[in-house]
């Protein structure tokens, strides 16, 4: 076989191989999704979006304070991590110390490898027994730690992304360095930023174990974020263990609903940041 | 064959203009200062609040820090009861099903996220760019459910036995077929790490300046070899950013994989085999955790776990340094 | 960006507001919201139990979370709940940690049962020397001459016995070694007693529902769950032989009547596995409540405690429909006679009705 035609056939099977690859990738979500819905379609109705748990056996259940309180908690927790993850990140890409940013992201990733019941035995410690109560600050509190890496580790590779072409213009037509960072190079970087962000809001969204000591759970509205607070994982997770087909039916519909709410602010995150910028750091 | 430096990194580094250079306009040098000012206090933030975490940990663990010593690291032996505790099934649990997921989840993550980034066309890439984050949505406790449920049943009866045919003189490969065990945990691990390392390695593929592709195309290289000089290269450092988000998700996982991994604190060569890790254990145990020796045993459990995270973070960016230069300075 | 900030900046502010007021149409102050944390074995009748009192006491809210019975202890040890509940009676150290006297309140009862997957589904019986020679790894099949023995007429597969037990510390298992350790000289030696142990043999699944589960679908798996997960997943159930020398079926009557056939301690911290009587099911368990026999509050503590005599009679009508066993009618009268000594500031708290 001649060079060229070796070269395009190799081309033509890393395709291939590549397609393959998201395929497979894609493969288990459609599983479980037919899974989920397969199990858990026939409890979704307007019930279930508007009403509080009820006792096995008993009709009209629902999640709606569950729902609420995760996307509080979830509030919390961004407000808590993105300052902290976005600035953090801009660190880490943009300085020139020698030490601080390399100990930082190793950190970064080491905090990323502690398993979230970790984090929610540090946020007990932290606020729930010096308040002597739990609540739902504790619980966006421990979401925000385990955003936090994520967030600061994703900013950083994206902001490091921009070429230095676009700083370099910026700055030599005289923007001070902040500027540079506020006008040209976040807003460049910002699409990836999102992502990086809505797979942290992802993440958290599902977990469980943080919230069992922090948040703790409820079965009613709370009154107060220095309260106990519902949140859709701990209640998929108390439904998922029972006995009760009803109740398994509903976790499953709560699960759907929760990956629909990711879905949502997805989107809603998409939507409200479309701009002038396209990814390749070209303009138009 | 063309050098791998078309990035001009070292110019760059050459070039970069001190800070005295740049005229002080109005809002300038305030704003900096703030704006350093605020960086460097989140970053400040943020290191105290993981060496908070560790600290607390090794406080927390005294007791069973005391007690055992360098025993726990060698002892084998997990008896609540007796009160005998040692982490080196969970250790190697741990290591061998996040190794396994990684060895699906890297090749697979990254393949997809090539293509999404180079490859597709632009109607199928945010499609199938959404479905992928919707995986990362899916709560752990739902994963372990439809682990026990669909996975276990579907490896035990489809996959292992002929595994166990073909390739069973690898011990590897031997031993009855449970359906949960090792092989479990890995695989639902690699789901569960893939929307990450696709997320985030299409985000870095995606902001490859198209020049560097377009020099490499004027040369007259193919999409393959455009996609691996010109855009893998100078994005390198995102993708290891990227898998190492993988991994350290893959060790810290706790809720799905000890639904599936058969929760025996035992370390045998199958697959096949049940095993336990040491999130798992933490998981499993410490609600339940009776004496303050126990509890103490469980935390140094998560302390080690810690220490496991930085050993295996900093071996792969040692691998990747020595492989492929420094991943650094990758600007131009 | 300036778009983007604000928006950003609105919604936070509406989180941070929705979050902080009060989504229900009542006032606070008409409503008191009691916090209970512990057990999973007993949370749907505790469910049942808090929306039914509601309707009785509309003012009370009990928010009653499942973390487990060791979980439970702590967190009234610490005094972050109001009432704890677990599966298993607290030791003399945990109750010397807290910083009052804690009072354990029986609530309901459960049988642990020993659940099998064998094509045919055949009723088995097990002999207590064969449950703890299988869980010990002495017995490896299920053909083997001492279960045959036990089962004539049945057809055991000549295939390995695939044990399950529970990954996680739980009131079930401690239930169910306790029973072995009763059982078994060489399982009390070798093994012992706890929530969480050192399985000789067998895999570990989560949570009751993990290893049914994990029952369900292995051919050849025996394990242990609560009644209700095996009646809900239709798993074969086996009866056991009692101290009294009768194979008894795990049935709600069996497991009340393992409540009665015991002296029973003032504290109500006892174990009730192999219990003596006739019929009664040999692994069974009360749950518990546990709250301070001296209230901080003194509102708390009289909803806490009219709640208890509620659950511990009108209550127990509800406990048989979903499963679990009422108390037997000699411990409600004793329970009652506890319930009278919780106080607030020394005072009884609970007014004779």
């Amino acid at each position: 076989m001649s060079r060229a035609a070796a070269r395009r056939a190799t081309n033509a099977a890393m395709n291939v191989l590549a397609a393959l690859a998201a395929v497979v990738v894609i493969l288990p979500l459609v599983l479980i999704f037919g899974f989920l819905v397969f199990q858990g379609s026939t409890a979704l109705n307007v019930d279930f979006f508007l009403h509080l748990p009820k006792p096995v056996g008993e009709p009209g259940g629902g999640m709606a304070n569950a729902i609420a309180g995760s996307l509080i908690l979830i509030g919390l927790a961004a407000l808590f991590g993105l300052p902290l993850g976005i600035l953090g990140g801009v660190y880490l890409a943009e300085s020139r110390d020698r030490r601080l940013p390399w100990i930082c992201r190793f950190l970064a990733d080491v905090l990323n490898g502690v398993p979230s019941i970790v984090i929610g035995i540090f946020a007990y410690t932290l606020i729930v027994l010096p308040l002597r109560h739990f609540s739902a600050l504790a619980g966006g509190v421990a979401l925000g730690v385990i955003m936090l890496p994520i967030i600061l580790r994703t900013t950083e590779e994206l902001v490091r992304m921009v070429p230095a072409s676009l700083r370099e213009a910026a700055l030599a037509l005289g923007l001070p360095q902040w500027k540079v960072i506020l006008r040209i190079v976040l807003p460049t970087a910002r699409a990836g930023i999102i992502t990086g962000v809505m797979v942290a809001v992802a993440r958290i969204a599902g977990e469980t174990a943080p919230l069992l000591f922090t948040a703790f759970g409820n079965r009613f509205w709370h009154h107060g974020l220095d309260q106990p607070i519902a949140a859709l994982p701990l209640q998929i997770f108390a439904y998922a263990i029972s006995p009760y087909d009803d109740w398994h039916r509903q976790a499953w519909a709560g699960a759907l609903v929760l990956i629909s709410l990711v879905l949502v602010m997805s989107l809603l995150a998409r939507l409200a940041t479309k701009g002038l910028y396209n990814r390749r750091g070209n303009y138009g | 064959m063309l050098k791998s430096d078309l990035t001009g990194a070292a110019t760059a580094e050459r070039l970069a203009l001190p800070r005295s250079l740049i005229p002080a306009r109005r809002g300038g040098v305030w704003g900096d200062r703030l704006y350093q000012g605020m960086v460097r206090a989140a970053v400040l933030a943020f290191v105290i609040i993981v060496v908070g975490i560790a600290a607390l940990l090794v406080y927390a663990a005294r007791p069973a820090l005391a007690t055992f010593g360098w025993r726990f690291l060698a002892t084998a032996d997990w008896d609540p009861v007796a009160e005998h505790f040692g982490v080196l099934p969970f250790a190697y649990g741990t290591l061998v099903s996040s190794l396994l997921a990684m060895l699906l989840a890297v090749p697979l993550g990254i393949g997809a996220a090539i293509f999404l980034a180079e490859l597709a066309p632009f109607w199928i890439r945010s499609a199938i760019a959404f479905l992928v984050e919707l995986l990362a949505a899916i709560p752990s406790v739902v994963y372990g459910l439809w682990g026990i449920f669909v996975l276990a049943p579907l490896l035990r009866r489809w996959v292992e036995p002929p595994l166990g045919r073909w390739l069973g003189f690898l011990p590897l490969f031997q031993g009855p077929p449970y359906g949960v065990g090792m092989l479990a945990a890995g695989v639902i691990l690699a789901i569960m790490v893939v929307p990450f390392i696709v997320a985030v390695s299409r985000e870095v593929l995606l902001a490859v300046p198209n020049h560097q592709r377009e020099a490499a195309l004027a040369l007259g290289a193919t999409r393959w070899e455009t996609t691996r000089l010109a855009v893998l290269r100078y994005a390198r450092s995102g993708l290891l950013g990227a898998v190492l988000l993988g991994l350290g998700r893959a060790l810290g996982e706790t809720m799905a994989v000890t639904m599936v991994i058969g929760n025996r604190p035992e370390i045998a060569l199958s697959l096949f085999a049940p095993g336990y890790t040491m999130a798992s254990v933490i998981a499993n145990e410490f609600t339940e955790a009776t004496s303050d020796l126990y509890l103490a045993a469980l935390i140094e459990v998560g302390l080690l776990l810690f220490v496991v995270t930085v050993v295996v973070n900093g071996l792969a960016r040692l691998l990747v340094w020595s492989v492929g230069g420094a991943v650094k300075e990758v600007r131009e | 960006m300036r778009k983007l900030t604000v928006v950003a900046a609105v919604i936070a502010a509406l989180a941070l507001v929705a979050g902080s007021q009060v989504p229900a149409p009542a006032p606070a102050a008409a409503e008191l919201l009691i916090n209970g944390a512990g057990a999973t074995f007993p949370y749907p009748i505790y469910s049942k139990w808090f929306d039914e009192y509601a309707k009785v006491e509309p003012s009370l809210r009990f928010n009653y979370q499942s973390i487990g019975s060791g979980g439970g202890i702590r967190q009234i040890t610490e005094r972050t709940v109001d009432f704890g509940a677990s599966d298993g009676p607290m030791t003399d150290e945990q109750l010397a940690r807290a910083p009052g006297e804690l009072v354990h309140i029986p609530t309901v009862m459960g049988a642990v049962v020993a659940t099998y997957n064998l094509p045919g589904n055949p009723k088995l019986r097990f002999t207590p020397d064969i449950l703890a020679d299988i869980f010990l790894g002495r017995i490896e099949k299920w053909n083997a001459p001492r279960i045959q023995a036990a089962n004539p007429g049945v057809t055991l597969p000549n295939d390995p016995i695939i044990v399950v037990h529970r990954s996680d510390g739980s009131g079930t298992t401690y239930i169910f070694v306790d029973y072995l350790a009763k059982v078994s000289r060489e399982w009390e030696q070798k093994v012992g007693r706890g929530t969480s142990v050192k399985w000789p043999v067998g895999l570990g699944g989560k949570g009751n529902e993990g290893v049914a589960g994990q029952i369900k679908n292995t051919p050849g798996a025996l394990g242990y769950v609560e009644l209700a997960y095996a009646i809900k997943n239709h798993l074969s159930v086996a009866l056991v032989r009692n101290q009294a020398g009768r194979f008894v079926e795990p049935t709600i009557e069996s497991t009340t009547a393992a409540g009665v056939a015991r002296s029973m301690p003032a504290d109500f911290r006892v174990s009730l596995t192999n219990a003596p009587g006739a019929n009664a099911y040999p692994i069974a368990s009360f749950t518990w409540l546990l709250v301070y026999k001296e209230q901080a509050d003194e509102a708390k503590g009289k909803a806490v405690v009219t709640f208890l005599h509620w659950a511990t009679t009108e209550g127990q009508k509800y406990a048989a429909d979903l499963l679990y066993a009422p108390l037997p009618l000699e411990v409600v009268r004793q329970v009652e006679a506890k319930i009278g000594q919780i106080t607030f500031q020394g005072k009884p708290l609970l007014v004779a009705r």
